[in-house]
């Protein structure tokens, strides 16, 4: 098992992605909205909208993607996977979407969620933001700020945990059969 | 776009859903309707987008064959599938060839040879949905059978109430009518009992026999009585296509004992929920007043029918198993 970010470690990488979102996206701000991607990437984009109020005074609406229903592999997996809702409260036409998520890997997430989105309209721009990169991607999809690139196998799983979700904050990579060791982060 | 600002972090974990057919509400237990449940408050957001259809379905074909009219289930029905990219085939008694002397066996095995992923079925005989599961590959669906069971207005009535009063245990549901005839009632009387809530049936002797002491119900023959504090009133419709009228001396003697009027409804809750499973009669078991009335769910009802019906396709039909 390594780690990968102590709670120390991601909320000075998450403060730092707020200062770069708005240092790249400066002109597209006042009139963006964060998407989450359920389940890590909604406590994610709120406390990323949190930073990005203290740095930009601007509070970006927040809405949540379930992508579950626009998977490719929905067809070879056991027994369907559990849908909870879609929540947008506002419209995509036309305004810049930063896209949220824990973990980069093949893209294919990305893919379905790009295809959820444009379902309820067309965005102006789609931004993508995520905590960790972790290489192996299999179709032709990039993150636009990154809070960390980690190099894995492909038989590795990275866990990213949050206080919101799981208790704590932290990034761990561990063997496929590994078990994971939630003390070692304390 | 949902009335909601703030978008919520939902952790709770439903179980998982194993079964290929949904026959009947009797063998679920509580955590498949809830889990049914949950699926179908997801569903319901994709018919207020703008582009009403996921791709979860894509390539299934989903039969729809009834053997009985129906209006309301099939179309709704219909509508879940297409919103979930499944194509879907109709076939209903009047235009196939089982009026031209095929038998229901044939019928089976014939639209089997065509290959569906699931078939919808009604029937006047109960357990024909059983049957059918012998001979296809399938997944089947009861859309009701007979007198015997009708799963997803069940679950289309217990998604409408969570809605609206935030539980599902605890609750007086009456259900009022027609009984004996009433594949909604049965539905509905073991789901409230799986929830946790007291179910009270009530109508006339000859349409409420005996046998359904048996059940996990309380009997009334008043109304008054099955109102008296009741969180839910379920009104069934009066079957007269099933020379019914012989169970009772007049259609205006059965309104006047067990039509739900206005002047009854001071014996229920403050913000009692009035629900029928259609089509209505208006004027013999329920009053126009109290179907159209501020307390009447019944349209919320139809809207709440696709997202279940549409939660049962993806969960039948989405995972591998499908």
């Amino acid at each position: 098992m390594r780690i990968v970010m102590t709670p120390e470690d991601m909320s000075r990488t998450l403060s730092r992605m707020a200062h770069e979102i708005a240092e790249k996206f400066n002109r597209e701000i006042a009139q963006a909205v964060m998407v989450g991607i359920r389940t890590r990437g909604l406590p994610l984009a709120q406390r990323l909208q949190a930073l990005l109020r203290d740095v930009t005074g601007v509070t970006l609406p927040l809405g949540v993607l379930d992508i579950t229903l626009y998977r490719d592999d929905l067809t070879q997996i056991g027994p369907a996977p559990l849908v909870r809702k879609t929540e947008l409260p506002f419209r995509v036409t036309d305004r810049p979407v930063f896209l949220i998520d824990d973990v980069l890997f093949t893209g294919r997430t990305i893919r379905a969620a790009l295809d959820e989105l444009v379902d309820y309209g067309r965005p102006r721009t789609v931004r993508l933001f995520v905590l960790i990169d972790r290489d192996h991607r299999e179709l032709p999809i990039q993150a636009d700020v990154v809070g960390q690139f980690v190099a894995t196998e492909l038989d590795e799983i990275v866990h990213v945990l949050l206080r919101e979700t799981d208790g704590r904050d932290g990034v761990v990579v561990t063997r496929r059969t590994e078990p994971l060791d939630l003390e070692a982060l304390v | 776009m949902t009335g909601r600002t703030e978008p919520t972090l939902d952790m709770t974990s439903p179980g998982q859903w194993h079964r290929r057919h949904l026959l009947a509400i009797e063998p679920l237990s509580r955590e498949e309707i809830l889990t049914v449940l949950d699926v179908a408050a997801a569903m319901k957001e994709i018919s207020q987008r703008d582009v009403k259809k996921v791709p979860a379905l894509r390539g299934k074909t989903v039969v729809l064959l009834f053997f009985e009219p129906s209006t309301r289930t099939r179309t709704s029905f219909e509508i879940a599938a297409k919103r979930l990219s499944a194509d879907t085939v109709s076939f209903s008694v009047s235009t196939s060839s089982v009026s031209k002397g095929e038998t229901f066996l044939d019928t089976v095995l014939n639209i089997q040879a065509m290959a569906p992923d699931a078939i919808v079925v009604r029937h006047r005989s109960a357990g024909a949905p059983y049957f059918i599961t012998n001979y296809i590959d399938a997944c089947v669906i009861n859309a009701g059978d007979g007198s015997h069971e009708h799963p997803t207005q069940a679950l289309l009535d217990a998604m409408t109430v969570r809605e609206r009063l935030g539980r599902l245990d605890g609750l007086k549901v009456a259900i009022v009518g027609d009984i004996l005839h009433s594949r909604v009632a049965r539905s509905n009387v073991f789901l409230w009992h799986k929830m946790g809530s007291e179910v009270w049936v009530c109508g006339p002797p000859t349409l409420l026999p005996p046998v359904f002491r048996q059940w996990p119900v309380r009997v009334t023959y008043r109304l008054e009585e099955a109102l008296e504090g009741a969180d839910v009133i379920m009104v069934l419709r009066l079957q007269l296509e099933r020379h019914i009228s012989l169970r009772f001396p007049s259609i205006r003697e059965y309104f006047q004992r067990y039509g739900l009027t206005r002047e009854r409804l001071k014996y229920a809750k403050e913000g009692v929920l009035i629900m029928h499973p259609g089509p209505m009669n208006r004027g013999i078991e329920i009053e126009s007043e109290v179907a159209d009335g501020p307390y009447s769910v019944i349209l919320y009802q139809v809207a709440n029918g696709i997202a279940v019906r549409m939660a049962v396709l993806y969960l039948l039909l989405g995972g591998a198993t499908g």
